[in-house]
C-alpha cells in the first residue's frame, strides 16, 4: 500500500492508461478524483473501483483544454473539501498526419488537449498541493515527444512541450515540496494505438512486446509514491527499449 | 479577531514574518519574504483562512495587503 491516505487526481481517467493508473492507485489505497469528458465510463469505473477497494472515488466532467471548465471543476473540488496530493496529467489525443496533410483543427486539437490541457490542470492544481505542504505532478509525454516520428510532427510538438514544461515547473515548485516528473510511454496497447499494426511496431521494440497500460501505471505509481521522494524534473521512458 | 486582523495573520504566517510587520502598505516583492514562491503559499493560506477560491486574475493582481483586502471584498469578505 504505497498511497495510503493520499488522494490522486487523474485526467483522461475513463480508459486506457488513465484507467489503469486509477485502478492501480486505488489498489494502493489512494482516494481518487477522476476527470474525463465521458461521465458514463467514469461512473462505471467509479463503481468498479469502489466495489473492489475501500477508497472514495469522486468524478467530474471536464475538457482539459477548456480553461473555464477546468477552473470550474477545481472550484467544485475545493468546495467539496477534497484534499489532493497527486496530479496525473494523462488526458491526451493523438491526431496524426504528415504536416502538409494536417487540417488546422487537428493541429489545434493536438496542442489544445496535450499541451494546454496539461498546463491548465497543473496551474489549477498548485494551490491544492500547497495546502498539503507538497505533492507530486506527473505529466504524460511520449516517445514521439522525445524522439520524433514521421507523420506525427504536430503530436510530437505537443508532447515535447510537456518535457520543457515538466523540467521548468519542477524547478519552480521544488521549494514548495512539489515534485514534477513526466512519463514517456512507447507503444502501449490502448484505443489510441489500435490503428497501428502491432507486429510492425514490435520489430522496433527491444523487449519484443507491446506495452500494456499497467506498465505505464507502475511507473506512475513509483512517481506518485514516497519511493520517488528525491526524484523531480525527470522524464522516464516506458517503451520496452523501443527505437524510433 | 476581525477580518483585518485575520488577514494580517494570514500574511504573517504565509510569509514567515511577524504580524507587526504587516500593514496595508506592504507590497509584493518589497521584502525578501514576499517573492513569487511565497506568493503561491500566501494565496493558498488566504483561500484556507477565508474559505474562498481565488481566481488566477486575482492571484496576479494581489500586489499589496491593501489590494488583497480589495480582492477579498469581491468574495464577500467584509473589512
Amino acid at each position: 500500500m504505497l498511497l495510503l491516505n493520499k488522494t490522486a487526481l487523474i485526467t483522461g481517467a475513463s480508459k486506457g492508461i488513465g484507467e489503469a493508473i486509477a485502478e492501480l492507485y486505488a489498489e494502493h489505497g489512494a482516494n481518487l478524483v477522476l476527470i474525463s469528458r465521458d461521465m458514463g465510463r467514469l461512473t462505471s469505473l467509479k463503481n468498479k473501483i469502489e466495489h473492489k477497494n475501500a477508497v472514495q472515488v469522486s468524478i467530474y466532467r471536464a475538457d482539459v483544454s477548456n480553461y473555464e471548465e477546468i477552473k470550474s471543476v477545481f472550484k467544485q473540488i475545493s468546495s467539496d473539501k477534497l484534499s489532493v496530493n497527486i496530479i496525473v496529467n494523462n488526458a491526451g489525443v493523438m491526431l496524426d498526419g504528415t504536416l502538409m496533410m494536417m487540417k488546422p483543427e487537428a493541429i489545434k486539437q493536438n496542442i489544445d488537449v496535450n499541451t494546454l490541457g496539461t498546463i491548465n490542470v497543473a496551474q489549477a492544481s498548485i494551490k491544492l498541493l500547497i495546502k498539503n505542504r507538497g505533492g507530486a505532478i506527473i505529466n504524460m509525454t511520449s516517445i514521439i515527444g522525445t524522439n520524433g516520428s514521421s507523420g506525427q510532427s504536430v503530436y510530437s510538438a505537443s508532447k515535447s512541450a510537456i518535457i520543457g514544461f515538466t523540467k521548468s515547473l519542477s524547478k519552480e515548485l521544488s521549494a514548495l515540496n512539489i515534485r514534477v516528473n513526466a512519463i514517456a510511454p512507447g507503444f502501449i496497447a490502448t484505443n489510441m494505438t489500435e490503428h497501428i499494426p502491432a507486429q510492425q511496431a514490435i520489430a522496433s521494440i527491444g523487449l519484443a512486446r507491446v506495452g500494456q497500460p499497467l506498465d505505464v501505471a507502475n511507473v506512475a505509481l513509483f512517481l506518485a509514491s514516497d519511493l520517488s521522494s528525491y526524484v523531480t524534473g525527470q522524464v522516464i521512458g516506458v517503451d520496452g527499449g523501443m527505437i524510433i | 479577531m476581525d477580518n483585518s486582523e485575520k488577514l494580517f495573520s494570514s500574511f504573517a504566517e504565509a510569509l514567515g514574518i511577524d504580524a507587526s510587520s504587516v500593514s496595508d502598505g506592504l507590497e509584493y516583492q518589497s521584502i525578501p519574504e514576499w517573492d513569487s514562491i511565497s506568493h503561491m503559499i500566501l494565496i493558498s493560506q488566504l483561500e484556507e483562512d477565508f474559505e474562498v477560491s481565488i481566481d488566477t486574475d486575482d492571484v496576479i493582481d494581489m500586489s499589496s495587503v491593501a489590494k488583497a483586502k480589495e480582492i477579498l471584498s469581491k468574495y464577500n469578505i467584509v473589512f
